[in-house]
């Protein structure tokens, strides 16, 4: 039976309750991150509804590599056989020069660079939020996913993760407004910051005096500083600069090489166990001589 | 009475709209499937859908969103607060006064989202992010079609 007279509070009492939780929530998690330990859980309970709602795409890939013609993929593979053979000759050259830049590195008694464990990820979704840019992958904190992990795709650096779940995670990307990430210029080794800009393929780089030694078409690489990304990814390349003296640093913006907008497998870098080496050697690595073996 | 799961399949298949993988060329103009819902059944059975859940819808939405928790929540509820002030004038309306309002209120929604980001990331001003209203207006006598249909015939009251 639909009740003539509103049983309960009033409208007004409950709104006034409703706002007052949403404007605690906000200032608890937005400015103080109070809820940042327990979203992974919240992921998790929520995760139902992303899996429900990548279900067509996934059955539109199913779907589309059941009827694949033959002559395609005789073409894909002709073409991955070439891609193969050109990256095993580059690889030859890449194992000596390996060696021989382990040998200098013995010399200088700067520390080695070992290898990181890689994981291979594939994306789940892309969010729908025009505030912040973000991917969905299908891997979580079962597969080793952890907070910070960077994670790059064939061409460059993509993000670092930012909320962990247990079978999924979110990447933040290097152009979201919130990101930075700490690279140098491959050319001369000029040490900048690239922030994002909130749009997908734009990265503004800050602080770059007008004297700087900067060109367009300069390729930055992650720098290793800030101990998030390991050294040498190539993040972006230099596509515009203002040099305008009325302002007190130039205008520098770069397109990031990772092919952000048609993202499909990613790779996650390291390992939690393993830390990142740091790029300087530490005060008591140094005191007790194990870095000149 | 024990219908009321219709509602909450309602509202499930709306989150799941919400996330839907989309080209990316066209999930700017994505309409507010969560509010568009939402305000159907307040303005129906304004007794069953209130603002209480629309809060937790929000804060649903805020989670699957990755937003900071309560952005979408309080949105929802302040457009929530202003239909159950005037569901009986809108059950009244015609179908087109029915999109004015419900330009307003989407309007609101992405205003308030907005505002609310502005005051945490400190996001720009871009026309971007309001295609939405457009689209969600231009859904609503459709979607208003659908839900009526079903309450009529799962007799939800």
């Amino acid at each position: 039976m639909k009740p003539i007279f509103n049983r309960g509070p009033t409208l007004e009492s409950r709104l006034l309750i409703v706002v007052v939780l949403s404007l605690g929530l906000l200032i608890s998690d937005g400015l103080y991150g109070v809820f940042k330990p327990v979203r992974s859980l919240l992921i998790t309970i929520v995760s139902p509804v992303q899996y429900i709602a990548s279900l067509p795409a996934v059955m539109l890939d199913a779907s589309s590599d059941r009827i694949i013609s033959q002559e395609q993929l005789i073409a894909e593979n002709d073409k991955l056989v070439q891609q193969l053979v050109a990256l095993q000759a580059d690889n030859q050259r890449y194992q000596s020069l390996l060696a021989e830049n382990e040998q200098l590195r013995k010399l200088l008694g700067a520390p080695l660079q070992n290898d990181l464990p890689k994981t291979v990820a594939e994306l789940m979704a892309v969010d729908n939020n025009p505030y912040s840019l973000q991917v969905l992958i299908n891997q979580g904190s079962l597969n080793g996913v952890f907070n910070a992990q960077p994670v790059i795709d064939d061409q460059g650096v993509v993000g670092q993760i930012v909320d962990v779940a247990q079978t999924t995670a979110r990447v933040l990307l290097v152009s979201d407004l919130s990101h930075a990430i700490p690279v140098r210029i491959l050319r001369n080794n000029l040490r900048l910051i690239a922030n994002g800009s909130g749009e997908l393929n734009l990265l503004n780089i800050k602080h770059v005096s007008h004297s700087a030694d900067i060109a367009e078409g300069d390729i930055l690489v992650t720098s290793g500083l800030g101990n998030v990304f390991p050294e040498g990814y190539p993040v972006a390349v230099v596509s515009q600069i203002k040099r305008d003296e009325g302002r007190p640093f130039a205008l520098v913006k770069a397109i990031p090489l990772a092919r952000l907008d048609r993202l499909r497998y990613l790779l996650l870098l390291g390992k939690e166990e393993i830390p990142l080496t740091p790029l300087i050697p530490t005060e008591s690595a140094i005191n007790t001589g194990e870095l000149y073996e | 009475m024990n219908k009321r799961y219709v509602i909450y399949f309602s509202i499930f298949i709306a989150l799941v709209l919400e996330v839907l993988p989309m080209p990316l060329n066209v999930v700017m103009y994505r309409p507010d499937w969560l509010l568009l819902v939402l305000v159907y059944w307040n303005v129906a059975l304004p007794q069953r859908v209130n603002l209480g859940l629309a809060f937790t819808c929000g804060i649903i939405l805020d989670i699957l969103l990755g937003n900071s928790l309560g952005v979408s929540s309080l949105a929802l509820v302040v457009v929530i607060y202003v239909s159950s002030l005037h569901y009986q004038r809108l059950r009244n309306y015609s179908i087109w006064q029915q999109m004015g309002v419900l330009a307003l209120l989407t309007a609101l929604f992405n205003l308030v989202i907005f505002w609310l980001q502005h005051w945490l990331t400190n996001v720009y001003f871009q026309f971007n992010y309001f295609w939405p209203i457009v689209t969600t207006v231009f859904l609503w006598p459709w979607l208003f079609w659908l839900l009526r249909k079903i309450r009529r015939q799962m007799e939800l009251k």
